[in-house]
């Protein structure tokens, strides 16, 4: 960029201050709930708050553990989540690949009527998607939660444009060989896009194990929560005890934290290219 | 283009079905079925009957549901807000100061949160006895706490607040990878061109951001009106059913009181809106790279 090196030492200071300042906003809710799950003493909400953990232990993550099906909540949201991301990337990517390396018919109209989904708003189906589930008997069942989760238009997108990047000539050298679309697709084309399929694995995973709306909807048994939707309803039955909840809400967050962390490029694509 | 024999057709629509029928049961059913059902009596239980504009007139006649609209409309004032805020991040992060990485991620962890966390962790913030009245009480900024989520006058501008806090790190990204599309000569010849940092923002990153701030404008613009998760989560209407919205009218009245009717016609509403915008948008804004 333009050489930070010869900008004067004040500015930089005023640019660390800002961005400081504007990421304490972000962080703060984040680190007043870990402070409050690791202390054991002291008034929650008092005048000054506690900024800093007094006698800090893991007490209040054990009761957590005890007073709610924590470990249910867990086994759920793994199960959830792992099912959702497994037959979006199978579903998506059989998907994907005919519409970028199959000649049919229609092939414009299904294009077409996929691109439609984003332009519909979808966050108002939830209403007919519960009539839908009811009917198919799938109420209060992991299927009924994972289903409309399967299919979206932006991992399709993804995943063709992936499939777009590989050489035409070792598709049409496999064909020659006689093998099949299918062999075509599992033996030489899908390994070729692992990255990819690593990158839509990973969002969807953040992007299932933060769904709450629609497990809400569907899931009715406590026991079958999964944890975004358990925690708050930890928050709804255990209501006094907030250093509890707030231990909850930290194990909620951690895995996905976590995840986040650990493959931070993945979410901000784009940016590596420029600033390399 | 070739002629496609029979068998091509039918692998490739092998390859289809699954995907395709997910679409059609989740993505398209709902849209079609929805509509037709906001016109009826529909009850899981009983026949349906055509009621005509029945449903319409009683959510019309109902003040929560036009309260919720007129507060799903207002909703709209974060769309600036989060664009600007957003403009500003992205423009203070891209860079290669020491430990940028660490201020990129600590904008963009409210974006991985999930929202009954956020819903949980601001409502400890907005406590009559919490952080954000110590500080504002510190600074003088108020003479007395304030009951955020209490009190019907703040407790929406509260939820609007976290929208605004949700959002930032997720447009953020979105204007970065449009910042780090602005080639670095332009900027440089605007240096040697004796250009202030000001004037370079307004003349060259603005200009070049264009279409950026198009696309999430519109994309904010939808999602303001569609707001209800926070609401949900925060305040759940109250107090006074002052947060009410549009949409969490629709799924207070179709699933907690199991009016579904009265529900989809609220969504079918909130549905035109947002077509209506995204028609505007498509008819005047064309598209370059199509």
């Amino acid at each position: 960029m333009n050489g930070s090196n010869q900008r004067p030492l004040l500015q930089l200071c005023g640019h660390y201050f800002l961005l400081c300042l504007l990421a304490l906003i972000c962080i703060f809710p984040f680190w007043w709930t870990v402070v409050t799950a690791i202390s054991t003493e002291g008034n929650i909400f008092a005048f000054p708050p506690t900024f800093w953990p007094k006698s800090p232990s893991l007490q209040n993550f054990t009761e957590v553990f005890r007073v709610i099906p924590m470990l249910s909540f867990f086994k759920n949201s793994i199960l959830i989540t792992f099912w959702t991301v497994f037959w979006k990337l199978c579903l998506c990517s059989l998907a994907a690949y005919p519409l970028a390396r199959m000649h049919f018919r229609g092939r414009k109209l299904v294009f077409g009527l996929i691109l439609a989904t984003m332009v519909l708003p979808s966050e108002v189906n939830f209403l007919v998607n519960f009539i839908t589930v009811t009917k198919l008997s799938l109420v209060d069942t992991y299927t009924g939660v994972i289903l409309p989760n399967i299919i979206t238009a932006v991992s399709i997108l993804l995943l063709k444009q992936a499939f777009e990047e590989v050489p035409q000539d070792l598709i049409d050298a496999a064909r020659v060989d006689g093998a099949n679309e299918w062999t075509v697709f599992w033996k030489i084309v899908l390994p070729l896009i692992s990255p990819w399929l690593a990158t839509v694995g990973i969002l969807s995973t953040v992007e299932a194990w933060n769904d709450y709306i629609w497990p809400f909807i569907v899931m009715s048994k406590p026991d079958e929560f999964p944890l975004s939707v358990g925690v708050l309803y930890l928050s709804g039955t255990y209501g006094s005890s907030t250093r509890v909840i707030a231990a909850g809400t930290v194990l909620t967050i951690l895995p996905m934290l976590a995840v986040f962390l650990g493959t931070q490029r993945f979410f901000m694509r784009g940016m590596d290219g420029a600033v390399k | 283009m070739m002629k496609t024999s029979f068998k091509q057709n039918l692998q490739a629509y092998l390859f289809l079905a699954p995907a395709l029928v997910l679409f059609a049961v989740f993505s398209f059913w709902p849209v079609g079925y929805g509509s037709y059902l906001a016109f009826t009596d529909y009850s899981l239980i009983k026949p349906t009957h055509w009621v005509g504009l029945d449903n319409f007139r009683y959510i019309f006649d109902n003040a929560m549901f036009v309260a919720g609209l007129r507060n799903s409309l207002l909703f709209l004032l974060i769309v600036p807000i989060i664009q600007i805020g957003a403009i500003t991040l992205a423009v203070l992060v891209n860079n290669r100061l020491p430990g940028i990485r660490l201020f990129r991620a600590a904008f963009y962890v409210p974006v991985v949160t999930t929202i009954s966390v956020v819903g949980i962790m601001w409502g400890f913030m907005f406590h009559e006895q919490g952080t954000l009245n110590y500080v504002l009480l510190q600074l003088r900024l108020v003479n007395q706490p304030v009951g955020w989520l209490s009190d019907d006058s703040i407790a929406l501008f509260a939820v609007m607040f976290v929208t605004v806090w949700r959002g930032l790190g997720w447009y953020m990204v979105m204007y970065l990878a449009g910042l780090q599309a602005v080639p670095a000569e332009m900027q440089e010849a605007a240096i040697l061109d004796g250009a202030n940092r000001w004037q370079r923002f307004w003349k060259i990153t603005v200009p070049m951001l264009r279409p950026t701030i198009m696309v999430c404008s519109i994309m904010s613009v939808l999602a303001a009106l569609k707001a209800y998760q926070e609401v949900l989560v925060l305040t759940q209407g109250g107090p006074l059913n002052a947060t009410f919205t549009a949409l969490y009218y629709a799924y207070d009245q179709g699933l907690k009181h199991l009016k579904l009717p009265r529900g989809l016609a609220a969504s079918f509403v909130v549905s035109i809106c947002c077509v209506a915008i995204m028609l505007l948008c498509l008819r005047y804004i064309k598209p370059k790279h199509r």
